[in-house]
This record gives structure tokens, sequence and C-alpha cells, in this order.
């Protein structure tokens, strides 16, 4: 029983550390500042759509990359002085949600 | 029912028809509309009175609209990203037709008669053009380029003297001059390799100049629309070329050219600046440091003052720079996340729109203060119905 427990909180995302409040901001973020370019849903505009199925088969890899490091050359800019890993991750599920 | 309920019901009724023969007939000029980006809504507002109308509902994704006015002043037109164009009657309070013309859109433009609506679409990246009575679609035009025939989002389209417009192609590389006088058979002037990544343009109220800015190297790409057959002049390629680039958080517009003394104030890409350009030589005469990367530098009408908002993380500021001595004489605070101003007809007041405290506020352009708030929800944009009688906007 403390096994299975043990693997049910290491199959929950690492996002349980967020208060509620980080998470509204958070969210406020995505809807509105990536937004700006992506669309609210996120369905594409100056950025490429981010909608879940869009992002399907797309690894988290890449989307942390992505939004962490921004992509050189584009418009996508690196977030990363604002969104720490578990951040990150956390709007990476949040995406993934359909 | 009894009699008492039928005779309230009748005086009821009679109020209401009697009130509605007597309605105050609605002037339109100094009216606008508040933008609700989350809601896909927007607000009709009154200038004079500070004051909220009302709210027409169910207008798509708004997350980066735009609104051009009829010349009579009565329909606002509005451009939202999922494509929709809608009508609306800001006599009536209603919208009147809705189309969703594309699955991608990013603004549009009214034609010098008031009688077409482009559209620029990002995808499928083009310009279309609809009658501005019916919304009826009379010319299409892909964005095609290269042998490949890929097609590029269409950005900064405005509309220009001699029924025309002007767009650019943010992939593409190129600026559009499309003559609508046969509306179902627009006549395009395309000039390639104008510099990379145009992101917005704007064209200045006289007319005459059409101003694209870039993204993908420094500097703007101009055309002077009383001889184009000159071509696209790259203007500004080398300033502050080894300054450290920042990276964007929210791309820059273009709007509210100062003609102050030849003036043009434009937002620089990537850096914590508003650029002053001289018109008559399109020399770089001035870098003023600012607050954070510009989003919209605004003038006034009587372009004695220019205002600035800014990119995340720092769009609760707005400064306010003297065109005199291009000062910075005033560092606001509105509130969080200010998205986009708009001044008064004559210019007493500024709206400013302030995203995360669901709330748009008035502001005295004269002692700075605060003079009016309104509610609203998740407001962007504010257009007021006077831009109908200007060029390009
Ligand atoms: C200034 C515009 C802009 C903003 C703001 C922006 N993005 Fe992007 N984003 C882009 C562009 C452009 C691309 C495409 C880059 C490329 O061509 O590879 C992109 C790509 C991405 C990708 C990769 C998608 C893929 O399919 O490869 C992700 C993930 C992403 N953005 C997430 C975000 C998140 C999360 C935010 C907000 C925190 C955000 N973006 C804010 C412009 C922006």
């Amino acid at each position: 029983m403390p096994y299975l427990l043990l693997l049910l909180l290491a199959s929950q995302p690492v996002v349980a550390d967020l208060s509620s409040a980080r998470q509204a901001e958070l969210l406020n973020m995505l809807k509105h500042d990536c937004g700006s370019c992506h669309g609210l849903p996120p369905k594409g505009g100056l950025g490429p759509s981010l909608m879940a199925d869009a992002i399907a088969d797309k690894t988290d890899a890449l989307l942390f990359d992505a939004i962490q490091n921004g992509r050189a050359g584009t418009a996508m800019p690196a977030w990363r002085p604002f969104l720490n890993a578990e951040e990150t991750h956390w709007m990476i599920q949040r995406l993934r949600q359909p | 029912m009894n009699l008492k309920l039928w005779r309230c019901l009748i005086v009821i009724t009679g109020w209401l028809l009697w009130s509605a023969l007597n309605a105050e007939p609605r002037a339109s000029g100094d009216l606008g509309l508040v933008i609700e980006r989350e809601t896909g809504s927007v607000l009709i507002i009154n200038t004079t009175t500070a004051s909220t109308l009302s709210r027409i509902d169910n207008l798509g994704d708004l997350s980066h609209a735009s609104v051009v006015f009829s010349r009579d002043q009565r329909y606002a037109y509005v451009f939202g990203r999922d494509g929709g164009l809608s009508k609306i009657d800001l006599l009536q309070d209603k919208l009147v037709k809705r189309i969703v013309q594309s699955g991608n859109s990013i603004g549009g433009a009214i034609s010098q008669d008031g009688k077409l609506i482009a559209v620029s679409n990002y995808t499928p990246g083009g310009v279309k053009i609809f009658a501005a009575d019916t919304l009826e679609l009379l010319a299409d035009l892909p964005a095609e380029y290269g042998d490949e025939h890929k097609r590029s989002k269409v950005v900064g389209l405005v509309d220009a003297p001699g029924q025309k417009f002007v767009c650019s192609l943010f992939e593409a590389n190129q600026i559009w001059l499309i003559d609508a006088k046969n509306p179902r058979q627009p006549q395009v002037t395309k000039f390639e390799d104008i510099g990379a990544q145009p992101y917005d343009a704007l064209l200045t109220p006289d007319g005459h100049f059409y101003a694209a800015g870039l993204f993908g190297e420094k500097g703007l790409a101009l055309l002077d629309l009383w001889q184009p057959e000159n071509g696209v002049e790259h203007i500004l390629a080398d300033y502050g070329k080894d300054d450290e680039q920042m990276p964007v958080y929210k791309m820059p517009h273009l709007e509210g050219w100062t003609v102050a003394g030849d003036l043009l104030f434009v937002p620089a890409v990537g850096q914590h600046e508003v650029l002053v350009i001289d018109q008559r030589d399109w020399q770089l005469i001035k870098r003023i440091p600012v607050a954070g990367q510009p989003v919209f530098v605004m003038s006034r009408p009587d372009a004695r003052q220019v205002w600035v908002n800014f990119a995340f993380p720092d769009n609760q500021t707005v400064q306010v720079i003297d065109v005199k001595d291009f000062s910075v004489i005033q560092t606001l605070q509105p509130g969080k996340a200010v998205l986009h101003m708009e001044f008064t007809p004559r210019g007493e007041a500024v709206w400013m729109a302030v995203r995360d405290e669901d709330k748009v506020v008035v502001y005295d352009t004269d002692s700075f203060r605060q003079s009016a708030q309104l509610p609203a929800r998740k407001p962007s944009g504010i257009f007021f119905s006077n831009r109908a009688n200007q060029l390009g906007l």
C-alpha cells in the first residue's frame, strides 16, 4: 500500500507545490501574455497553435525548451526569467488538457 | 388575471411605447468601442459622459482585435483573431452581421470612399475585400510568394488615397500596394525584399508615406506613395546595430504618427527606447530612454505629448514624453497590464485599457490625474468613432 501511494505521488504532475494564487497568475499569463501571439484559445497567431491536438505529437522536452529558451531568429522569446521549470511544466500540462 | 393587473400592464406598455417614440436620438461622434478580449465582447461607450452604453456579445476570439468605423460613424467593423468580421450598429446597440472570413486574422481597413472593407489574414495568409454594406466577398488576394507558392501572414494593412490599400507580408518580406478602384479585380503592385519580417506598419496622416517596422532587422521600410515607382527605401538600417537585442515579449505596434514639426515617434524593437525620426530626411535624431519595451507610441491629437505603454513585464507603467524637448515628463501607474490607449478627438483625455484589473481608466492629459473609471472585462483595445475620418486608421 505505501508503495502504491508512492507510485501515485510520483505519477502526479510535479506541480503540486504551486500555490493556487500562482496558478491563477500563470493561467492569466497563458491566456493573455502568451495569447497575444498564440491566440485565445491558443489556436495560433504570429506563433503556432498550442491547442492540445496541435501539440499532441510534440514531446514535453521540445515544448519545455521552446518556452524556457525561446527560438532564436523567430518572435518566440525565452521565458526563463519569468517561469521556473516547475511553472513551465505546469503550463505544458495545462496546454495538453483538451 | 384581475383588473388591477391589466391596468398596470396597459400603463407599462403605454409608457414603453411613449418612451420609445420620444427616445433622444443618439449621435455617434463621441462614441467608441472597448474590446473585451477574453469574453469576446465589446462595450459601446460614450466619451463625453465617460459611460458605458451597452455590451455586444458573441464576437468570437478577440485576443487580437481591431476596429474601423464607417464614415457616417454609425457602424463599427470589428476584426477578430478567429477571422471574424463583425458589423456593429452603434446607434441601435446591435450586431448587424458577422461572418467568419478566414481561419486567423490580424486586422483590417476601410477604403477611402467607405464602401470597402479589407481584412489582412494570417491563415490562410492574404487579403480579402468585402462590400462594407453587405459584407459580400468581392476579392480574395492570397499572399503567395516564392516558387513554392507558400503563403505569408499579412500585417500592417491600411487604406491610402486613391481607393488603395497597402499591406506587408511578414514571411515574404514584401509590401503590396493594392488599387481597389475596381474592387472585384484589384490591381496589386508588389515590392520585394523590403527588409526582414515586417511586423506592422503605419500611414502618415496625410497619406503620403507608408512605413513598415521590421522585426528581423533594424529600421523601417518606407514607401513614398506619391512616387511608388521609386520603390521601397530601408531607413535607419544600422542604428543601435551593436546593442544587445533583448527578447520581445509583445510585438510593438505602429500607430499614432506624430507630425509635430515633421517628427515621427516609433517604438524601438527589443530596446527600452522610443525613436524620433525627422521626416524630412528620414534621419534618426533622438533615442529617448523609457521604462520598458514600448508597444504603443501614440501622440495626442495636438502632437504636444506622446504617450507610451510597454510590453510585459513593464506593462503596468505608462510614460508621457513632452515633444517640446523629448523629455519624459510623467511616469504613471494606471494599473496592471495597460494594453492600449486612445485619445478623445481633441485630446483633453486619454482612455486606457487596464486588462488585469478589469477596468478602463480615463486620464486628464493636462493634470495627469484620473478623471473617470469604467468596469470592463479584460479590456484590450479602445477605438473611438472619430477614427472614421482619419486616413490609415
Ligand atoms: C512575441 C510573440 C510570442 C509570445 C508572446 C509567445 N510566443 Fe510562443 N512562439 C512564438 C513563435 C513565433 C513561435 C514559433 C517559433 C518557430 O518558428 O519555431 C512560438 C513557438 C512556441 C512553442 C513551440 C511550439 C511548437 O509547435 O514547436 C511553444 C511551446 C510556445 N511558443 C509557447 C509559448 C508560451 C507558453 C508563451 C507564454 C509564456 C509564448 N509562447 C509566448 C511567438 C510567441
